[in-house]
């Protein structure tokens, strides 16, 4: 009797001591992973929240908010011109710089996937674009570039093609967006390079014993052992795509005629230009909803054609 | 045999040489307009080749306008980014080793809400940040560039440290642990100098993105003797200041001049570290 209430006793010091071992552990886990808590519960959870609330007022950072209800959702889908024009141009941007970039950057990793020699100094080479793409500086190359006296209508004239303003033509301003990003394809590239080289020959041997072609071997080994990695690039680069601000803000100003407004410019203009803080946040928080859709959706399909090696059962 | 594959070989350099080529013209493009006299920048515009070189766009360029050189951007963009990259260096360290080797409770969730928040569209804390700042007085300093980044701010590289440190054997800490040191003695003397090539990357990185970043300046500072190199380059941009080419494209080559020595110095930092979240993951 005395054994079991003493073996009792010590069950409990030891729960206890093991809970204030946890409990000590639990404060120096919290302790560095302060920072980071901090940050996310102030400076994203909250605002977060207030942003939502902002979305249902009329707000314009002097005086208080005051309640709209949805009247700023409302506004948005059945009075806005522009919030339709600023969607549409940033579907014609993600869906036609994405699968390009990707479609590029896949072809040069391809091309540098040899044992060949030098193929470290054409990487490098390559990769400048990446580096310095998304710079101030770049943008204003770009707009002297395709400008109507700009180079490429200089090299066109070679050719004898009359030039034009590509940056103010309504028909070609977003293509020269589009391409200012693919050409930025540096990341992408080094990402499936490296995916590459992670396949095993000897499935390429494989194949090759079975008699496929290069084009066979393509569908049938690269494109599968890569889909995790094409699964990755492509949720990075479309968040990215509906992200992008910098080249029609700086290249464009979103013209001419609005045919360049992407969404982040479009709500950058109703936040600092007119600080209707309210509209912008129901802005924002519509394109935190479309993200979170295409996500959403490229994961759930990524079962049908991401395909793991460990899956496969290898 | 032998001499289609050398075929082969010639095919395969000067094509890929061709298209890097294309690839760089327009830096190279860059850097030809910027030492070319006013007259040729439209004339011939293709050309890479100045009849001289008119190294006076640099001079007037650096001189700027209204009393700010170009050095004051210069300085400006030094600081903010020196201060990031500290900043991140700290925060991501920390954090990194805490989700990676400290047992605790809830750790799992909070690491997950950190990888969500990796893919979270900057637009959509932008306004409520800036409301949060206008509030405390921030605007127009530079602290809404630089606090983030002491806490997390770019969950990113928080993600890559942890990626690093799981690849360093736990034995190490549990040697050190038996030998008596803290945790904090394992973070400091046992994880930290071993994640050295990590934290390159990460430094790499968090410079490039902050002397890159154009929104948050652009939002956050309205006085002209606190802009950095990318806003000081946009106003060069600016229509109505606008009257010399030559000195604007100079002044686009100095913007990127540090990104591209960082670059070339110290490329396989930053190969490993667009690599490292993707392909090990």
């Amino acid at each position: 009797m005395e054994t079991k209430v003493d073996l009792n006793q010590k069950i409990q010091t030891n729960k206890k001591a093991k809970l204030r071992n946890q409990f000590r552990v639990d404060l120096i886990g919290f302790t560095f992973i302060a920072p980071w808590l901090i940050g996310f519960v102030g400076f994203i959870v909250g605002p977060m929240i207030a942003s939502l609330y902002f979305s249902f007022t009329d707000y314009d950072l002097l005086s208080a908010p005051t309640w709209v209800g949805f009247d700023n959702y409302i506004n948005m889908f059945t009075n806005d011109d522009r919030f339709w024009q600023a969607i549409k141009v940033t579907f014609i941007f993600v869906f036609g710089s994405v699968p390009l970039k990707l479609a590029f950057a896949l072809f040069v990793a391809m091309l540098f996937n040899t044992k060949r020699r030098g193929v470290g100094v054409y990487r490098t080479l390559y990769y400048v674009p990446s580096i310095l793409g998304g710079s101030v500086a770049i943008a204003v190359v770009w707009r002297q570039l395709f400008g109507r006296e700009g180079a490429i209508n200089d090299i066109l004239g070679i050719f004898g093609i009359q030039g034009m303003n590509w940056i103010s033509s309504p028909d070609f301003a977003l293509s020269t967006l589009i391409l200012l990003v693919v050409w930025q394809f540096g990341s992408p590239m080094l990402i499936f390079l490296a995916g590459l080289k992670a396949i095993p020959t000897e499935l390429y041997e494989a194949a090759a014993v079975d008699g496929a072609g290069p084009v066979l071997k393509f569908i049938k080994v690269t494109l599968p052992m890569l889909s995790p990695v094409i699964f990755f690039n492509l949720v990075m680069q479309t968040i990215q795509g509906f992200m992008a601000f910098t080249q029609s803000f700086l290249i464009t100003q979103g013209g001419p005629m609005d045919k360049t407004l992407f969404y982040a410019v479009y709500l950058y203009e109703k936040a600092f230009a007119y600080f209707d803080m309210g509209y912008a946040s129901a802005l924002a928080w519509i394109l935190l909803l479309i993200c979170a859709i295409f996500t959403a959706f490229i994961f759930k399909t990524a079962k049908n054609w991401v395909h793991y090696e460990s899956e496969g059962g290898n | 045999m032998k001499k289609s594959k050398s075929a082969r070989t010639v095919i395969y350099h000067s094509s890929i040489i061709a298209l890097g080529f294309l690839m760089i013209y327009p830096i190279l493009w860059t850097i030809a307009s910027s030492l070319k006299p006013e007259n040729e920048i439209f004339r011939n515009s293709s050309s890479l080749i100045p009849s001289f070189l008119k190294w006076e766009n640099y001079a007037a360029g650096w001189e700027g306008f209204g009393g700010l050189t170009f050095g004051t951007f210069f300085l400006n963009s030094t600081f903010v980014t020196t201060m990031v990259v500290i900043g991140t260096l700290f925060s991501s360290t920390l954090v990194a080793f805490g989700f990676a080797r400290v047992n605790f409770r809830f750790r799992t969730p909070l690491f997950v809400c950190m990888l969500i928040t990796l893919m979270l569209p900057q637009q959509v804390t932008l306004i409520p940040q800036y409301i949060l700042f206008h509030k405390l007085g921030w605007v127009n300093t530079y602290l809404p560039l630089i606090v983030p980044s002491f806490i997390g701010g770019i969950p990113f590289f928080i993600f890559l440290m942890v990626q690093f440190i799981r690849g360093i054997p736990r034995e190490l800490d549990e040697a050190a642990y038996m030998d008596g040191a803290s945790t904090f003695g394992i973070f400091w003397r046992i994880i930290l100098p071993l994640t050295t090539p990590a934290l390159a990357t990460v430094a790499i990185f968090s410079f490039y993105w902050t002397w890159d970043d154009f929104m948050t300046p652009l939002v956050y500072l309205n006085d002209t003797k606190l802009y950095t190199v990318a806003l000081g380059l946009q106003m060069f941009t600016d229509p109505s200041a606008l009257s010399a080419w030559g000195p604007m494209f100079a002044m686009s080559v100095v913007s990127i001049l540090p990104q591209l020595l960082v670059f070339l110095f110290f490329q396989k930092y930053l190969v490993e570290g667009i690599t490292a979240g993707s392909v090990k993951g």
